[in-house]
């Protein structure tokens, strides 16, 4: 079945977004203690104390879904999620750089 | 409808134990698991491993599967035989909610509803959502550069998991034209209000959709900025020149100055990835020869050679 609509207009969701430890919970379609369980483990960052204050930027629901599915299609716990998230993200890095120079661009900063 | 060999997929014996399925599993797993995986079809091998482990880690569905596998060759045309199933029971941790597709010869031996779901104690759970809201839905989508540096509409094939009437995991396609906001980058989302999926009375949920982007044959991104390798003749780079140089907004007029080198990078304010501080363009020289295939560009570059007292390896301490 095919259906073909109008152009939609959405918006950026990280740009404008601040998410709630509920409203987190809820987009991820979890339960609240799991997203406390990711700030407490270092995976998600913020800046208050009590949970009720939490504030997340739009960008945690891709890093709190991605760690949900790294701990249930790979069976790891979440010390093994957050170290993978950190060496995934230093690998992109890596990779952005290492193109970089393979371009030549960083040719002139080795001198 | 294919055979599939559940085996082969796996990489193992037919007579492997448990525990040696259960390693393969793993580290297949973490191989092309799309969040880790840079492989151009983990997503579908992921799948297909995932059916391939639902089956062998069960001694019913293993012992039921191994009865046809002698059978037809893979890829052949396969039907279950009138007997199938008979003496299993695959009731297992049936969860038919889950978000896992399974292919057409999986659902025939085992049911739609037959797929345990895979669940950490705090997986996603489709059911927990407001009673009165569809569940969302997520998705991503691989757009041409231009479209975060112009916007301008994309219209994309989504593949939506439905239960059907009779309980069946049906994936049905949906296309969808939507406006890409201008200045999106790789990994934001956009969202679409009310586009997930509906309930029967209440409002439905919202769609999700990631963005990446294809490489660009001009541009690479990084953040916000762009950046562009511009080839330049030797004379333009030591004399100075100014040069056709073009940028996501047109073509533009670049002065190189004098004694530029090789790797010199020069700046382009706001030529970047739009936003309300857009991004800029880094465009980096790269200095071309040209080629020496004929006795006028030969004479011409003897006469340089002649001319200019230049040792490129004077620094090496290996000078003549």
């Amino acid at each position: 079945m095919t259906s073909i609509q109008d152009v939609l207009t959405g918006e950026i969701f990280e740009e404008y977004t601040v998410l709630s430890v509920d409203e987190l919970s809820r987009l991820c379609a979890v339960d609240r203690t799991y997203i406390v369980e990711l700030v407490e483990e270092g995976v998600l960052s913020v800046t208050a104390v009590e949970a009720q204050q939490w504030r997340f930027a739009g960008s945690a629901l891709r890093r709190a879904r991605t760690a949900l599915r790294l701990q249930r299609d790979l069976e790891i716990n979440l010390p093994g999620v957050a170290l993978a998230l950190e060496l995934m993200e230093e690998l992109e890095a890596l990779r952005r750089e290492l193109a970089g120079l393979k371009a030549g661009v960083f040719r002139e900063d080795r001198g | 409808m294919e055979f599939k060999d559940y085996y082969k997929v796996m990489g193992v014996a037919r007579d492997a134990t448990e525990a040696q399925i259960k390693q393969a599993y793993r580290k297949l797993a973490r191989k092309y698991h799309p969040d880790v995986s840079k492989e151009k079809d983990a997503e579908a091998r992921f799948k297909e491993l995932g059916e391939a482990y639902e089956v062998l880690k069960s001694p019913e569905k293993r012992a039921a599967y191994d009865q046809l596998g002698r059978g037809p060759r893979p890829g052949e045309n396969f039907r279950p035989p009138p007997d199938w199933g008979s003496g299993f029971e695959f009731s297992g941790a049936g969860n038919g909610a889950s978000d896992r597709e399974y292919s057409e010869f999986f659902e025939s031996l085992f049911g739609a509803a037959a797929g345990g779901a895979r669940r950490g104690r705090h997986g996603f759970d489709p059911g927990r959502h407001d009673p009165g809201r569809g569940p969302d839905h997520h998705a991503k989508v691989i757009l041409d550069l231009e479209a975060t540096l112009q916007g301008g509409s994309r219209a994309f094939t989504l593949r939506v998991p439905e239960i059907d009437a009779e309980g069946h995991l049906i994936s049905t396609e949906r296309v969808l034209n939507v406006q890409i906001p201008k200045g999106i980058l790789p990994g934001q989302t956009i969202r679409l209000a009310g586009q997930g999926a509906g309930t029967g009375s209440g409002t439905a949920g919202d769609l999700y959709i990631e963005v990446d982007f294809q490489p660009h044959p001009l541009y690479r991104p990084d953040g916000r900025d762009l950046y562009l390798d511009l080839p330049v003749a030797p004379w333009e780079a030591a004399l100075g020149a100014s040069v056709k140089t073009p940028t996501p907004g047109g073509v533009v007029d670049l002065k190189i100055p004098a004694g530029s080198r090789a790797g010199t990078k020069m700046r382009l304010r706001g030529r970047g990835i739009p936003a309300a501080a857009p991004g800029d363009l880094y465009v980096v020289l790269q200095i071309a020869l040209p080629p020496a295939d004929d006795e006028k560009a030969k004479a011409a570059y003897r006469a340089m050679a002649d001319a200019l007292p230049f040792d490129p390896r004077a620094h090496l301490g290996a000078s003549q």
